[in-house]
């Protein structure tokens, strides 16, 4: 990645870095999360550094390591036409983790913070559709959470008082096609 | 006498219709993959759908955080489960690079032939299970049997025919086995043979076609904001092919073409890897013509299991046996990202290390999970039936989607 573009994307938004490195030739920016949006907006729209793909979007837990923040959301960018790569980091405390989505900003961001909020509970702020993706939605806790024991096990059973989520709520609890054929099918779920 | 269509239809538009949902999968027989797609139908066309991923979940990331870096391997190999070596390569390469680690020459060219041939066993069963399941049951079998001849290969190579856990951190397990490159060569004419077959019995087939063009239609600027690589990017318009673009490995000496195409839809995915199998082909050749005699695993102390020799001879050996059998190789504290080209797109693995044997986190990216995102919104406006070919293009591997 040019020296240029790099110092660009520090320069305005300097208020927000926390740190960087270079480690392996990864280049990485460490942000704080309160305007991740706009930086990820710029880092996209921007003519030198054109990040137009969110290659992974993960979260690792520091727990065991001491460290605090215990949360680092972990982006991987990539730009199409200039062939570079930037990883943005954000830290959260623990207790409620929250970051703004970046699902406007790229679509692939969808069921990646899915999957990170289904594995870590990190809760992104303005995803339309914020659930479990790979586990079922009566999982308790978030498996990969250092502090989940590996060798918890949790009997899959459904529970009467279930709300359904988005996508239910929409087409299923309320639609016009709740009656018994849906019902039928649905009892099949998982 | 009034007529029958004022009684019926008193705006004149339309009959109302109310929406069906319906639940395909998570076992269907035209998915080869465990996923569940909810869909909303008005008559037989899908007006929202919910994909619902994550079946096979077995917790890759939690039990690689529980194992040393090497018994990460076969974890690796169910990821995409057939190509199992390009998985191996790519966590090899991650752990090698926060081990500021080269590999031996001869190993990097071992992975690109072993990987390769991978590669043309993933395209070939993609290929195969689109063409069963759009009814061609001979484009199956043909496929099947020249698979079949890679896998006997690959067991020839690593000792296993489908989970082969063969690289190692620093090299691979152990060199060529006697007339390899020879046998794998023979095999090229079965294999070309093959796709010239499937060639001939689809590409002009008026049903093939009928079902797959203009059907699953994605534009480049979509494959992009989706994350879309591969071939199913490549079919997109999407110029990016991880070997040309970051090689890695030996593949910068190495001559071979991308194909692109630009019509996105599932006839473009079909011929983009028709297309790359060939060049997958001409890559074995060039690389067992320049590969040349020697170690194929590096001679890092650290890293490295000393020779059996040693182990039963000699304390030093044995307690070095024993350390890196128990405590596991010490990797430095750091983070790395190595990205190689999968069998779907590029698969990434980011991990990191506190300095100790055992890993913080070993994240895959996985590239069918990426493109499977984008399908609801794929399938929606289609019919019931255009599922199948969709579906089948995109080449969702359960193992790698749900890990």
């Amino acid at each position: 990645m040019s020296k240029a573009a790099l110092e660009a994307i520090k320069k305005k938004f300097s208020s927000e870095l926390l740190s960087e490195h270079a480690q392996h030739g990864d280049e990485t920016l460490v942000v704080k999360k309160e305007k991740l949006v706009q930086i990820a907006e710029f880092s996209r729209d921007d003519a030198e550094l054109a990040f137009d793909v969110l290659v992974d979007l993960t979260v690792v837990d520091y727990l065991i390591e001491g460290r605090t923040p215990r949360f680092e959301v972990v982006l991987h960018l990539r730009s199409t036409s200039k062939k570079h790569r930037l990883r943005l980091k954000v830290p959260l405390e623990e207790g409620a983790p929250k970051v703004p989505s970046v699902v406007g900003v790229w679509k692939s961001a969808t069921w990646m913070e899915r999957e990170a909020y289904d594995m870590y509970g990190v809760v992104f702020e303005g995803h339309p559709d914020l659930r479990r993706i790979l586990l079922y939605p009566e999982f308790e806790g978030h498996p990969l959470r250092k502090d989940y024991p590996m060798a918890r096990r949790q009997p899959l059973y459904r529970r009467p008082e279930r709300q359904g989520d988005v996508w239910e709520q929409k087409h299923i609890l309320s639609g016009p096609a709740a009656g018994d054929h849906f019902k039928g099918t649905y009892d099949l779920d998982r | 006498m009034t007529s029958i269509a004022e009684h019926l239809d008193p705006t004149g538009v339309a009959l109302p219709t109310e929406t069906m949902i319906i639940n395909i999968g998570p076992v269907h027989p035209a998915m080869h993959g465990t996923v569940r797609i909810l869909a909303a139908l008005d008559g037989e066309r899908i007006v929202d759908a919910d994909v619902q991923p994550g079946y096979l979940h077995r917790g890759f990331e939690k039990e690689c955080e529980n194992v040393t870096w090497a018994q990460v391997f076969p974890f690796t190999d169910r990821l995409n489960y057939v190509s199992p070596i390009l998985n191996n390569v790519g966590y090899a390469m991650a752990v090698e690079k926060l081990l500021g680690l080269k590999v031996p020459e001869r190993a990097e060219y071992i992975r690109v032939v072993a990987g390769e041939l991978a590669r043309v066993g993933d395209h070939l069963t993609c290929l195969a299970a689109m063409g069963m399941e759009l009814g061609a049951m001979t484009v199956f079998l043909y496929c099947i049997r020249a698979r079949d001849r890679i896998y006997d290969r690959l067991e020839e190579l690593t000792g296993a025919r489908v989970t082969h856990a063969y690289c190692r951190i620093g090299g691979v397990k152990e060199d060529t086995p006697e007339g390899w490159a020879e046998r794998v060569l023979g095999d090229f004419d079965e294999i070309r043979g093959a796709l010239d077959d499937v060639e001939r019995l689809l590409l002009k087939n008026r049903i093939f076609m009928d079902r797959t063009q203009g059907v699953g239609v994605v534009s480049r600027e979509d494959a992009i904001s989706w994350g879309w690589t591969g071939p199913c990017g490549r079919a997109s318009g999407v110029d990016y092919d991880v070997r040309k673009d970051h090689p890695y490995g030996v593949y910068g000496r190495l001559d071979f073409d991308v194909p692109v195409m630009d019509t996105g839809d599932c006839y473009a995915r079909f011929y983009v890897r028709l297309v790359e199998m060939h060049q997958s082909l001409r890559i074995i050749d060039q690389a067992l013509a320049q590969m040349q005699p020697g170690p194929v695993l590096c001679e890092e102390h650290r890293v490295v299991l000393p020779p059996k020799r040693e182990v039963y001879n000699t304390i030093e050996g044995m307690i070095r046996h024993f350390k890196l059998i128990v405590d596991g190789i010490r990797v430095p504290a750091g983070e790395a990202y190595a990205f190689i080209e999968g069998g779907n797109g590029e698969l990434g693995f980011y991990v990191v290390s506190d300095g100790t044997g055992l890993p913080v986190k070993v994240r895959c990216r996985p590239p069918c999970f990426i493109i499977i995102s984008h399908m609801g919104n794929m399938i929606r406006g289609h019919s019931v039936a255009d599922i199948v070919p969709i579906f089948g293009s995109l080449n969702m591997i359960g193992g790698e989607c749900d890990r």
